[in-house]
C-alpha cells in the first residue's frame, strides 16, 4: 500500500476527530432520552471560548502579543477545561429547561443554536484571526510502528486518541456494564427504570452535561488543531448538523456512529482533492465549478437519513447469517430512543 | 413580557461592557441606525417586510406542527428564483408592472420548490424536517454562491454578487426620501392580516391545527393530514419566496449569495416569541427589523460587531420561553395543591373511558 493512500487514511481520521466526539456526545445525551439541538451553535460558541482561554493563558490578554507568558500546554488544557466548561453550561440549560420547566427541547436547543453562535461572533470578534497554541501531533510509542495501523491511526494528537477512548468506552459502558444499562433503560422506558429505583432526571442531569462538555472538548478541538483560530464566518459552521445527523445514521450505537463520521471526512478528504487537483476519470479531465463541491455533505446527509428512513440498514440484518446476525443487531438498529425528547414526571 | 425584556437588556448590557464599550452609546447608535430620519426608518421597513413575510409562513408551519427550519433557503431559493427572472427579462416601460409580477411570480415558485423537497423527504420518505431543511438551506447556499461564480459571474466585477438589476426588474420606490417598496408593504400586510383570518376561519385552518396538535387522531378523524402538512409547507414557501424575491429585487437590487441573512431563522423566534398569536407577529417583527437595522452601523460607528443584534434578539427569545416554563410550572403546582382530589377522580375517569 503506497504511503500517500495511508496519509490520506490518516487525514481521514484526523479531520472526522471533532465530529467523532461531539456525536459520541450527543449519542450519550440522546440515549438519556435528551436531545440537544444546540449542537452547531455549540461547536462555536466553545471553540470560541476555547481558542480565546487558550490564547489568553499563553500569551496574555494582548491580542498583539507575540511573545509567550506561558508554555503552549498551559494554555491548551486550560483551553479544553473552559471549552467543557461552556459546552455543559449550554447543555444544562437545555438540561434545566426540560427537566424543570418541562419546556420543549427542540425549541430551547434551536434558539441557543443560533444565540450561541451569535454570541461567539460577538465576544470573539477581538481574537479573530490571531495565533494561538495549537495540539501538536504525539505518536505513540510502539503502537506508531504497526504496519499500515501505526500511521494511520498512531502518529495522531492527543484528541484523536480520546476520541477512539471515547468510542469504544461508550460502546463498553452502555452494552457491558450495569449503569450502561440503566442510562439505556431512562432514554428507552423511564417509566420502568424508574420502577426498578433509578432516579431518572437526576441521572438525565447527569448525562446531558456529560454530552455537553463533550461537545465543548470538540468545538475546543476545532479551534486548537483543527481548524485553528477563530474567523467569521466560523471555520466549523454546519458542522454541528451534521453531527447531529451522523447520530441518527449511528443508530445510536458508538461503532456506527464513527462510521458516519468517517464517512463525512472522507468525503471531504475526496472533495478537496478534487479542488485541488482536479478529476480525471479513465484518463479524461471532467470539468466543472468545484464550487459545486461543497454541497456534496450535505447530498450525503440526506442520503444517510434516507438509508436509515427506508429501512435499507436494517434490511442488511437479514442479509447476515443467523448467529452473526444476533451479534449485529444493537449495531444495526435503526430506533431512536423511545422516550426522546419527552420529560420524565414522577406521578 | 416587562421582566423577559428587561433581563435580555441588562444581559447584553453586560455583555457590551465585557468588550469594553458603553451600553448606552451602543443604544444611542442603534436608535439613531433606525430612526433619525425617514431614510433609515424606510431601512427598517426594509427589514420587516421580509421578515413578516417569513413569520407569517411560520406561523402556518408551526401550526401544523412542523418546524421548518429549511425557511432559510426558501428565501435564498425565492431569490435565485426571481433573479434568474431579473437577468433575463427586459421588457419595454410600459410592460414593466408585467415584468414585475412575473419575478415575484418566480420567487413564489422559488420557495415553493424548496419547501416541497422538505416536504416530501419529511412526509413520503420520513426524513425529519429540520435535518432535510438545513441541508437544502447549505444548498440553497453552494446553488447562490455557485451561480455568482460561474452563469452570473458579472463582468469586470468580482464573484461577490450579479451584476446589477436593471431598473424594470426592481421594486419601485415609494419615493426619494422614502425607498422602499409600496407594493411589497401591501402585500406584508395583505398576508399578515390575511393568512390569521383563514386560518382561524376555514376548514384549512382547523385541519391544520389538528394536524398539528394530534397527527395520528387527526388522521383518525379523517384529516387527509398528507396533504395538510404538504400544503402548510408550500403556503410558507410562497411566502418565503416573496420575501426572498423582495431582497433582491429592492434591498440588494442584484442577486448575492448571503442575501437571506438570517432573515428565516429569526422569523423562527419571532413566532416562538409571539407564542402562535397573530396579531404579535408584526408588532415583534418591527422591533426586530429596527434591532436589525439600528445595528448595521454598529461596526462603522464603534467597530463592534452586528452580531449584537442577533445576541440581544436570541437572549430576549430565550429569557422569555424561560419565563413562560417556569410560570406554567408555578401554576400547575398552584393548582396541584388546590385541585389534588379532584383532579385524581377526573383522571381516574378518564382513565377508564380512555
Amino acid at each position: 500500500m503506497n504511503v500517500e493512500f495511508l496519509n490520506t487514511l490518516a487525514s481521514v481520521v484526523a479531520n472526522a476527530t471533532p465530529l467523532v466526539i461531539a456525536s459520541i456526545g450527543e449519542t450519550i445525551t440522546e440515549r438519556a432520552g435528551v436531545i440537544n439541538l444546540s449542537l452547531n451553535g455549540s461547536l462555536i460558541v466553545t471553540a470560541m471560548a476555547g481558542f480565546i482561554a487558550a490564547r489568553v493563558i499563553s500569551f496574555g490578554v494582548d491580542v498583539d502579543a507575540i511573545d509567550m507568558i506561558a508554555s503552549a500546554e498551559a494554555g491548551l488544557i486550560g483551553g479544553v477545561v473552559v471549552a467543557m466548561l461552556v459546552g455543559a453550561l449550554v447543555a444544562l440549560i437545555i438540561a434545566l429547561s426540560s427537566i424543570e420547566l418541562r419546556l420543549d427541547q427542540v425549541t430551547v436547543g434551536f434558539i441557543l443554536t443560533l444565540l450561541m453562535a451569535d454570541l461567539a461572533q460577538f465576544l470573539g470578534q477581538e481574537y479573530t484571526r490571531i495565533p494561538g497554541p495549537v495540539v501538536p501531533k504525539w505518536p505513540v510509542p510502539l503502537l506508531q510502528d504497526l504496519p499500515l495501523l501505526g500511521p494511520v491511526f498512531f502518529q495522531q494528537n492527543v484528541l484523536v486518541y480520546l476520541s477512539y477512548v471515547l468510542v469504544i468506552g461508550l460502546w463498553f459502558w452502555l452494552f457491558r456494564t450495569r449503569p450502561g444499562m440503566a442510562h439505556r433503560a431512562i432514554g428507552e422506558r423511564p417509566e420502568a427504570a424508574y420502577a426498578r429505583g433509578t432516579n431518572v432526571n437526576r441521572l438525565r442531569y447527569v448525562y446531558v452535561v456529560l454530552g455537553g462538555a463533550l461537545v465543548g472538548v470538540a468545538g475546543g478541538a476545532y479551534s486548537l488543531h483543527f481548524k485553528p483560530g477563530l474567523s467569521n464566518p466560523p471555520a466549523m459552521q454546519g458542522d454541528g448538523w451534521i453531527a447531529l445527523a451522523i447520530v441518527i445514521f449511528g443508530g445510536w450505537h458508538p461503532f456506527r456512529v464513527v462510521v458516519g463520521a468517517w464517512l463525512f471526512a472522507a468525503l471531504r478528504a475526496v472533495s478537496s482533492d478534487i479542488q485541488k487537483n482536479g478529476l480525471a476519470v479513465l484518463g479524461q479531465t471532467i470539468e466543472f465549478n468545484f464550487v459545486l463541491l461543497n454541497g456534496l455533505p450535505w447530498l450525503m446527509l440526506i442520503v444517510t437519513l434516507l438509508l436509515v428512513s427506508s429501512g435499507a440498514i436494517e434490511r442488511l440484518l437479514l442479509l447476515l447469517p443467523g448467529p452473526v446476525q444476533r451479534r449485529m443487531r444493537s449495531v444495526l438498529r435503526s430506533d431512536p430512543p423511545r422516550a426522546i425528547g419527552t420529560t420524565f414526571e414522577v406521578d | 413580557m416587562l421582566l423577559p425584556v428587561l433581563l435580555s437588556l441588562l444581559l447584553a448590557a453586560l455583555l457590551v461592557l465585557a468588550v469594553g464599550r458603553e451600553p448606552q452609546e451602543v443604544l444611542e447608535k442603534i436608535w439613531q441606525g433606525a430612526f433619525r430620519n425617514t431614510r433609515s426608518f424606510a431601512g427598517v421597513l426594509n427589514f420587516w417586510i421580509p421578515l413578516t413575510l417569513a413569520s407569517v409562513g411560520l406561523f402556518v408551519t408551526f401550526r401544523a406542527g412542523l418546524w421548518n427550519i429549511g425557511i432559510e433557503g426558501q428565501i435564498l431559493a425565492g431569490a435565485i428564483f426571481a433573479s434568474a427572472g431579473a437577468l433575463t427579462f427586459d421588457f419595454p416601460p410600459e410592460l414593466a408592472p408585467l415584468q414585475l409580477l412575473l419575478q415575484i411570480l418566480l420567487g413564489v415558485l422559488g420557495g415553493m420548490v424548496w419547501a416541497g423537497i422538505t416536504g416530501a423527504l419529511k412526509i413520503w420518505l420520513g426524513v425529519n424536517e429540520i435535518f432535510g431543511g438545513m441541508a437544502l438551506n447549505a444548498l440553497a447556499g453552494v446553488w447562490g454562491i455557485y451561480l455568482i461564480s460561474g452563469p452570473w459571474y458579472p463582468e469586470g466585477g468580482s464573484a461577490q454578487q450579479s451584476r446589477p438589476f436593471l431598473e424594470n426588474a426592481l421594486y419601485p420606490p415609494l419615493s426619494r426620501d422614502w425607498p422602499v417598496g409600496l407594493l411589497a408593504i401591501v402585500m406584508t400586510a395583505v398576508a399578515m392580516v390575511l393568512v390569521p383570518l383563514i386560518m382561524a376561519r376555514t376548514r384549512w385552518g382547523l385541519q391544520l391545527k389538528a394536524t398539528g396538535s394530534n397527527p395520528r387522531s387527526a388522521l383518525l378523524l379523517g384529516v387527509p393530514t398528507t396533504r395538510v402538512a404538504m400544503s402548510a409547507f408550500l403556503v410558507c414557501g410562497a411566502l418565503a419566496g416573496i420575501a426572498g424575491s423582495y431582497r433582491v429585487m429592492f434591498t440588494y437590487g442584484s442577486f448575492r449569495p448571503l442575501v437571506a441573512g438570517g432573515i428565516g431563522f429569526l422569523g423562527l423566534l419571532v413566532v416562538l416569541l409571539s407564542t402562535m398569536k397573530p396579531l404579535w407577529i408584526p408588532l415583534i417583527t418591527f422591533v426586530f427589523s429596527a434591532i436589525l437595522a439600528g445595528s448595521t452601523r454598529l461596526r462603522v460607528s464603534l467597530q463592534l460587531d452586528s452580531s449584537l443584534a442577533g445576541v440581544l434578539q436570541g437572549t430576549l427569545v430565550l429569557v422569555f420561553i424561560l419565563f413562560q416554563g417556569l410560570r406554567q410550572r408555578l401554576e400547575a403546582r398552584r393548582g396541584d395543591q388546590a385541585g389534588d382530589v379532584s383532579q385524581a377522580s377526573a383522571s381516574s375517569q378518564s382513565g377508564l373511558t380512555g
